[in-house]
């Protein structure tokens, strides 16, 4: 089957092309512009698709930014670090020399808690969990794919302070993430480090962000601690 | 042409992804199925001893010198030193023993049990042998804090206590004649 001026025929009749006077046109002429202004229109909807898409990758849905996850214990920032003003390091010990910040043990928690609500049902899986030595599971709020690679001590001996990633864990009743943690919000950082280094002793400030300070004096910080912008693929997929 | 054999191979690979994300590799914190206990993390063989980490010195691992609390400090004791102490007591102390050491910190306002002062005549008086103990073993109610704060970190806390103490005992005899005009000019 053919199509000749939205006209249906077949092959036998294309050789001579006589039309009937009186068959009437099916479609009107002004249907042209229709299906000109359709295929414009596919364009723009594979466009609107795509960038839905991209809006999709990016939506807190898909990256978890801002949403609260639930844990066995509900360990507050809020409440120790805001409330009590502990360093991060009471708790995440490893976090200056090591890949991993480090996770306390219930062991930790008993410090204090061996002594107050110390009868508080909410804190049950702690107790139960130092006297029998057996792991409290966390939900994992952050969690990169294995195939990239991620150290905290670097970023924490050049200047980088927790709440450039984090944000404001003083704030937060349960943990959230703060940032995608997509390539690009990496590369957004790796590609000009210099504007995003603080004094290395408000690091674990978890009021300090680095953007408190002007311009001049986070460059000349940066200078200070010989920061690089690294930005080769090898750096993060090795 | 028919190109549902297409878009199945497309929708399979998009489908092996996780297999990059997740790999069969143990992260650090990582459940594990493999061992009996659950943790990736594994804890030292009991009874046995790491590379490296044969802990002979009592001096330094135990803080005795003939089996009594060490009178001196295994290491030399300079500015540095006692700054690195300084981060570490505010780190894992202050929040009970407060930033002067009274033991009135911010844990103890809201319930936790006050620590003694460290001001005390009879603290005063215990040589760095004794807080490194303190620190290694806890004492009462007070948890050890050997799982977090290295042997040599342990020692910096004691000196920077002793200093805390001295702090607030110190004479102007104390002071290096050299450095007393400075003092009094700053406190005039
Ligand atoms: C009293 C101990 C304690 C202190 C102090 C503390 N944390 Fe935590 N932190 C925890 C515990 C327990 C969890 C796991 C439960 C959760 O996610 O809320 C956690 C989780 C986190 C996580 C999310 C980990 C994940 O699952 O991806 C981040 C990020 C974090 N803490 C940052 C900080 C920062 C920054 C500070 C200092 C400003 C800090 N924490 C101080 C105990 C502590
Ligand atoms: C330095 C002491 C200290 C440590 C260490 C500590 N807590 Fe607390 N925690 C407190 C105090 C004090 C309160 C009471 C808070 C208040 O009244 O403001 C509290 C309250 C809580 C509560 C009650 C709910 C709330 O947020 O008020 C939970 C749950 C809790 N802690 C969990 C934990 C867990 C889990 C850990 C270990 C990762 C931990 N705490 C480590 C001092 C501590
Ligand atoms: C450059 C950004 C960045 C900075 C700065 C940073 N973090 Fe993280 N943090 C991350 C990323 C990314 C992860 C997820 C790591 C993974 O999945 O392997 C993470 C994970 C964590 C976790 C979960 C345990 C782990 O290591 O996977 C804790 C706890 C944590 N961070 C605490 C801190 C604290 C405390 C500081 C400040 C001293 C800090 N972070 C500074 C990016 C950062
Ligand atoms: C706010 C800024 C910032 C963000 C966000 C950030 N980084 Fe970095 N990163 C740095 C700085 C600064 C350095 C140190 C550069 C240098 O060596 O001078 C660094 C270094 C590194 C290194 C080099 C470590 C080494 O041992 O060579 C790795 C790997 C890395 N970052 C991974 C990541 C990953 C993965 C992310 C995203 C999850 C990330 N970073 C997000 C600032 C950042
Ligand atoms: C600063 C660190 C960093 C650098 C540099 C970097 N990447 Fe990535 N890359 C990441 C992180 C983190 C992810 C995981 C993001 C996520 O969770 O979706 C990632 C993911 C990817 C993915 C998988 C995307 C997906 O959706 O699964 C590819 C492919 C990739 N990177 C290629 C590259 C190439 C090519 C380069 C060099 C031009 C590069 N990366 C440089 C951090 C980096
Ligand atoms: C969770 C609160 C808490 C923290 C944190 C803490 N302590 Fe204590 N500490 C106490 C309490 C409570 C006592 C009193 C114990 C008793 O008498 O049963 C005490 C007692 C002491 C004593 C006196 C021992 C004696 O002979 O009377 C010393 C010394 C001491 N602590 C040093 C430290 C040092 C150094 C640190 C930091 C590494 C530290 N403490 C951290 C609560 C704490």
């Amino acid at each position: 089957m053919h199509l000749v001026h939205g006209v249906a025929t077949t092959s036998e009749s294309l050789g001579s092309p006589t039309f009937p006077k009186s068959m009437a046109q099916i479609f009107h002429p002004s249907l042209n512009t229709v299906s000109r202004a359709t295929i414009f229109g596919a364009v723009f909807i594979l466009g609107a698709a795509a960038f839905g898409w991209d809006s999709l990758l990016r939506s807190p849905y898909v990256t978890q930014v801002g949403v609260a996850r639930d844990q066995p214990v509900p360990f507050s920032h809020k409440h120790h670090v805001g409330g009590l003003g502990m360093d991060c390091r009471y708790c995440h010990s490893y976090v200056e020399e090591s890949s991993s910040a480090g996770m306390p043990s219930t062991k930790v928690c008993m410090t204090c808690h061996s002594m107050v609500w110390n009868d508080s049902e909410m804190l049950a899986p702690v107790r139960e969990s130092y006297a029998e030595d057996r792991s409290i599971e966390w939900t994992r709020v952050h969690d990169l794919p294995d195939f990239a690679y991620f150290d905290h001590s670097i970023h924490i001996s050049k200047g980088v302070s927790c709440t450039s990633c984090h944000g404001a864990v003083n704030e937060m009743p349960l943990m959230w993430r703060e940032a995608s943690l997509q390539m690009d919000w990496c590369l957004s950082c790796h590609r000009d480090p210099q504007k995003y280094i603080g004094p290395r002793d408000r690091v674990f400030d978890p009021d300090f962000h680095p953007f408190d300070l002007d311009l001049e004096t986070r460059q000349a910080l940066a200078e200070e601690n010989r920061v690089e912008s690294l930005i080769n693929c090898s750096v993060c997929h090795r | 042409m028919n190109r549902f054999p297409l878009i199945l191979v497309l929708l399979v690979m998009a489908a092996c992804r996780q297999d990059m994300h997740d790999q069969a590799k143990l992260e650090a914190y990582e459940s594990s199925e493999f061992f009996a206990d659950g943790r990736a993390v594994r804890p030292q063989v009991e009874g046995t001893v790491a590379r490296g980490q044969l802990r002979l010195d009592d001096h330094l691992y135990r803080g005795l010198q003939d089996g009594a609390p060490a009178v001196d400090y295994p290491m030399t004791v300079d500015r540095a030193f006692l700054e690195r102490g300084q981060s570490r007591y505010q780190i894992f102390c202050a929040i009970c023993h407060d930033a002067t050491g009274f033991g009135q910190g911010m844990a103890v306002q809201r319930g936790v049990k006050a620590p003694t002062s460290l001001h005390i005549d009879r603290l005063r008086e215990s040589p760095p042998g004794y807080f490194f103990d303190v620190i290694t073993n806890g004492y009462g109610s007070m948890y050890d804090y050997s799982d977090r704060i290295p042997v040599e970190d342990r020692w910096a806390i004691t000196a920077y206590v002793k200093a805390l103490q001295l702090s607030r005992h110190a004479s102007i005899d104390d002071v290096p004649a050299s450095e007393r005009g400075s003092l009094e000019e700053s406190l005039r």
